[in-house]
């Protein structure tokens, strides 16, 4: 045990949704909480807080990481996507359509995390088999939809991928 | 309570000699901070009772897994989807890939490590029981050196081990086996992702005409440490699997191990559970 010392706020440069980022803060500070309340990125949520639930899932240089566990430093020079930046412009991505289409939120708390996940799995696995769905998504908890619609969501946004 | 941020230092090493001469400077006062799968966990429950850390996760000396004829030599810092999508490690240390592939879920594995599931040092952790049957020896480093010892022993009591304040675990290596061995590695926790187990088991054997030649056993989550079981080993050894073999074998297996009663689960369980897996292991082989 150490003695506590008042550490001081450092300059941390990085790309979040395309856009050069130049934050003044904490190093332990969580992502999560720099998302949200540094840069009003709220669409990110925070819900156990201990990397169990998903909710906190953004991307950082494209790997998939829980916001609530990495603390700011980490990120340095990273770039990051969050659910605002899934979207280009007014055209959703074919994984919220097909999240829309199959009723694949209710409560809405676990959403902006499932989506990234399963963004993330179709750039990982463009054509996933039912295991891959399974496991991308096993992070991500939700306690509305019993997870069916979800995961038929993730299937008809790869058909409709493929489509385009 | 969550944790007063500014009383948290997290401080840039620009190299792992950067690290070295931080940690040796102070012994003590900086500890190394990686994927922080689990720190960050403490940190935002306000348990994490130390307050200085160097950011080790950006090191490249940690990183990567080199393979010679003799030995797979793991960096300290790869995670657990580098070591699920290594050919070599699948092929040979098969348990090792799936005991990270049931560790937390995808995110927790982008950024959970292997050096860092050996320094958290917890009975619970999924790699370890893979590791101590696979004799896996740790590179350990300082700015006085490096020095190789056996994984086994590492850890000598609950969240104590053979670590010193100033130094980083560098790599894990593990020799290379020529014989055919079978693996069987089981972890019964409360659900398939994201659960810390109840227990887990991995076992190595090399079986010749029904006789077990050679057999290796460890567990987690039954002793204050990852646990080896080499009388368990010797019961087994040079002998047929039968009712008399097994039998002899949940006994010893009863006094190698010394599990409790915790948020996860009994001590009667473990103790059941355990000896159910072992008698899986050695009857499906």
């Amino acid at each position: 045990m150490t003695e506590a010392v008042a550490s001081s706020k450092i300059e941390i440069n990085c790309t979040v949704n395309d856009e050069a980022c130049s934050l003044h803060v904490h190093p332990m500070a969580r992502l999560l909480d720099v998302l949200r309340e540094e840069l009003r990125l709220t669409g990110t949520k925070e819900g156990c807080g201990e990397g169990e639930c998903g909710a906190c899932s953004v991307l950082v240089n494209g790997v998939l990481v829980n916001s609530c566990l990495v603390p700011v430093l980490q990120v340095a020079e990273a770039t990051i996507k969050t659910i605002e930046g899934i979207a280009s412009d007014e055209q959703l991505h074919a994984v919220q359509e097909a999240f829309i289409a199959c009723g694949g939120a209710q409560c809405g708390i676990c959403t902006p995390g499932m989506v990234i996940a399963a963004v993330n799995l179709l750039e990982r696995v463009p054509n996933p088999n039912e295991a891959e769905i399974r496991n991308g998504l096993a992070g991500n908890l939700c306690r509305c939809t019993g997870y069916m619609k979800i995961f038929e969501a993730v299937v008809h946004a790869c058909q409709n991928g493929s489509d385009e | 309570m969550r944790a007063y941020l500014p009383d948290y230092e997290l401080r840039p090493a620009g190299n792992l000699a950067e690290a070295l001469s931080l940690l040796a400077e102070e012994p003590g006062v900086w500890r190394p901070f990686a994927g922080g799968t689990d720190l960050m966990v403490l940190f935002e429950a306000g348990k994490l009772a130390h307050k200085r850390f160097v950011n080790i996760w950006s090191l490249p000396e940690l990183r990567g897994i080199g393979i010679t004829p003799e030995f797979v030599t793991l960096g300290a810092l790869t995670t657990y989807t580098e070591v699920q999508t290594n050919k070599t490690l699948q092929e040979e240390f098969p348990m090792l890939c799936q005991a990270a592939s049931e560790t937390g879920g995808l995110a927790i594995q982008n950024r959970g490590t292997i050096g860092g599931n050996i320094a958290n040092a917890s009975p619970a952790g999924d790699t370890p029981p893979a590791l101590l049957v696979y004799d896996a020896e740790l590179e350990l480093v300082s700015t006085k050196g490096s020095r190789l010892i056996p994984y086994q022993g590492f850890h000598t009591g609950y969240k104590q081990m053979l670590l010193r304040p100033d130094e980083l675990i560098k790599s894990i290596r593990l020799p290379r086996s020529a014989q055919p061995l079978r693996h069987y590695y089981r972890k019964v926790g409360t659900r398939k992702a994201q659960a810390i187990s109840k227990i887990c088991f991995a076992g190595v054997a090399e079986v010749e005409s029904a006789e077990i030649k050679d057999v290796r056993i460890a567990l987690g989550s039954v002793a204050p440490v990852p646990l080896r079981c080499p009388k368990t080993e010797e019961v087994l050894r040079g002998r047929k699997v039968d009712d008399e073999t097994v039998s002899a074998a949940r006994k010893e297996l009863a006094r190698e191990i010394s599990p409790i009663d915790d948020i996860r689960s009994t001590a009667q369980y473990r103790l059941q559970v355990a000896q159910n897996v072992l008698e899986d292991f050695l009857t499906s082989m």
